[in-house]
């Protein structure tokens, strides 16, 4: 897509911006899933890695393209399940301590 | 642009959109695992529009699709194996190397389109030189750092000869390669060589770095992918890219400006200094004043008939994989009326939050998790301290001038009515030097392995209030 310089570095400013304003409201409890799911986010590069496949001709041109999408596949999927994983752990009172509360 | 087209930006700023209300929601750990789905919903409908779009427009080959489908099963099932098996204490492992996978697909995708587009404007070849850069340094690095936490290479910082040279070459490299690649629009010797200097970069980058700091360099490399992520969406003029790539080299940012703050350094002193010895403290015992050492049952007493314990987690306790015992340790007291929580300095465990998670896994209810500077005023009440593994963070010696740890924040362990310190030997901490908190007439040492002295206790507690 053809897009302007100057709005693509102001998309960018804000987008800058506005991850420092919610990130700084995360406690420090959540900074592990918060990495892991940032790090999940970031794996929207698989969207770019999709789009070069269709530009892509020849032997390295489709390596290029199939190491890409094979990257951020990996990066989205196992981000976001670990992410997942790591969050159902965290509970106010597990079931198991429930009955040794005095 | 065409009306499926313009459906496809919209769905791709709704999942812009979604990515921040996710992270938003990651504010609070009970709405946070909704925050996380909503997030990988947006992603999940972006990937199915791309589809959407690549087959409306028709661009892409047979191939091309064969390319994109055996890409996306190898990834997803890779990404998918790592994710289910993984311990949590490897945790940091991990997100390094998702660090590395996305800060490695951004350069690929950045050579590969400099590679294929027919012209290539000035725009597009600064930022995917940036791009290439970024996201090759963002790999190399990120796969040492996993390494290093491994353990398949030495955590000890590593320095070898000329590597000061060696890091101005590749620097100059750098320029000169990048400068190359806009004159020269989109040369692939320039982009090759762009792409080994700063592979190379990575690793001379990362290897000096002691493994005790591994927390900042996770969190900066994490930064360095969100912003190779935005470079390639300026590459490719995809607005998507940019925002999500922005947000995570924000949060990124902040997280690496918190650890550098926990541990008193600064960023570029951690990067160019590289005095974190890693994992293994020294042994020698050179300890300055008498240390009262402490026996199972002693500890037992007085964790058995203390109103208020707060227990403080280092990373000896993560590394003894010993959180499950302290955790049945920490149930048989609440059991017996005794008060437990545990104090969590910011740089316990190998990661930001690290700690917290593993505590979390051994079923520890996320409200008995103190910040350090919400415990820190309720030491004085505190009846028994019992610090696990956990040195430097609790050493009173960084409130007084003139020493390497002078000004870092601790955990006010010293305050507490007593003090039980749970740890092999007489070791130092990374930061090499005497803990004035084990010399102290309040504090008992039990000397023993994280795991077996929990399991000692347990019993020892049992047996009394059995």
């Amino acid at each position: 897509m053809e897009l302007d310089l100057l709005t693509a570095v102001t998309v960018f400013v804000l987008g800058v911006l506005v991850g420092f304003e919610v990130i700084s409201k995360v406690p420090a409890t959540l900074h592990t899933p918060l990495m892991s799911g940032a790090n999940s986010i970031h794996g929207i590069v698989v969207i770019g890695a999709m789009l070069i496949t269709a530009t892509a001709d020849g032997f390295l041109g489709y390596l290029l393209a199939f190491l890409a999408v094979a990257f951020g596949f990996a990066n989205v999927v196992g981000g976001y399940v670990v992410t997942d994983r790591m969050l159902h752990m965290f509970k106010a009172r597990p079931a198991a301590k429930e009955g040794s509360a005095s | 642009m065409t009306t499926t087209e313009t459906v496809i930006r919209y769905l791709f700023l709704a999942a812009a959109a979604c990515f921040v209300i996710g992270l938003h929601l990651m504010n609070s750990p009970k709405t946070a695992r909704r925050g996380n789905l909503l997030s990988a919903a947006a992603m999940a409908v972006g990937i199915g529009a791309t589809a959407v779009l690549l087959i409306a427009e028709g661009a892409i080959t047979t191939t091309g699709w064969l390319v994109l489908l055996a890409g996306a099963a190898v990834g997803s099932a890779a990404g998918l194996y790592l994710a289910r098996s993984v311990e949590m204490t490897a945790m940091p492992q991990l997100v390094s190397l998702f660090n590395a996978v996305g800060g490695g697909a951004a350069a690929l995708l950045a050579v590969e389109h400099l590679l294929q587009a027919e012209t290539v404007h000035v725009r597009e070849t600064i930022p995917g030189g940036l791009d290439i850069l970024i996201g090759a340094v963002t790999f190399s690095g990120s796969v040492v750092a996993a390494g290093k936490l491994q353990g398949l290479i030495p955590g000890r910082p590593i320095v070898f000869l000329g590597a000061r040279a060696l890091n101005v070459v590749l620097g100059l490299v750098f320029v000169g390669s990048t400068a190359w690649l806009v004159l020269d629009e989109g040369n692939l010797v320039a982009m090759l060589l762009l792409l080994v200097a700063a592979t190379v970069f990575g690793v001379t980058m990362v290897l000096p770095i002691g493994g005790a700091d591994m927390p900042v360099v996770i969190s900066l490399l994490n930064a360095f992918t969100g912003t190779a992520v935005a470079m390639a969406g300026f590459v490719l003029g995809e607005v998507v890219l940019i925002v999500a790539g922005a947000l995570v080299g924000a949060s990124g940012a902040i997280l690496t400006k918190l650890m550098a703050d926990a541990m008193n350094r600064s960023i570029t002193n951690i990067i160019l200094g590289g005095f974190g010895t890693g994992d293994e403290a020294a042994t020698a015992d050179d300890s300055g004043g008498t240390v009262r050492s402490v026996s199972a049952d002693d500890v037992a007493i007085q964790l058995a008939y203390a109103q208020k314990v707060v227990v403080v987690p280092g990373y000896g306790l993560a590394a003894a994989q010993a959180q499950h015992e302290l955790a049945s340790l920490a149930e048989i007291l609440e059991g017996h009326g005794v008060e437990v929580s545990y104090a969590i300095h910011p740089v316990a465990g190998r990661m930001p939050g690290h700690m917290n998670v593993l505590l979390a896994e051994a079923q520890v209810p996320y409200p008995a998790l103190r910040e350090m500077d919400e415990i820190n005023p309720d030491f004085p009440q505190v009846d028994v301290a019992l610090v696990i593994g956990a040195n430097d963070v609790t050493n009173p010696i960084a409130r007084k001038p003139g020493n390497p740890m002078s000004g870092m924040p601790i955990l006010d362990v010293d305050k507490a009515r007593s003090i039980v310190v749970v740890k092999r030997s007489m070791g130092h901490g990374y930061a090499g030097i005497d803990n004035t908190l084990y010399s102290d007439p309040k504090t008992g040492m039990f000397f023993t392995d994280a795991k077996k002295g929990m399991v000692a206790l347990a019993a020892a507690v049992r047996s009394f209030v059995a």
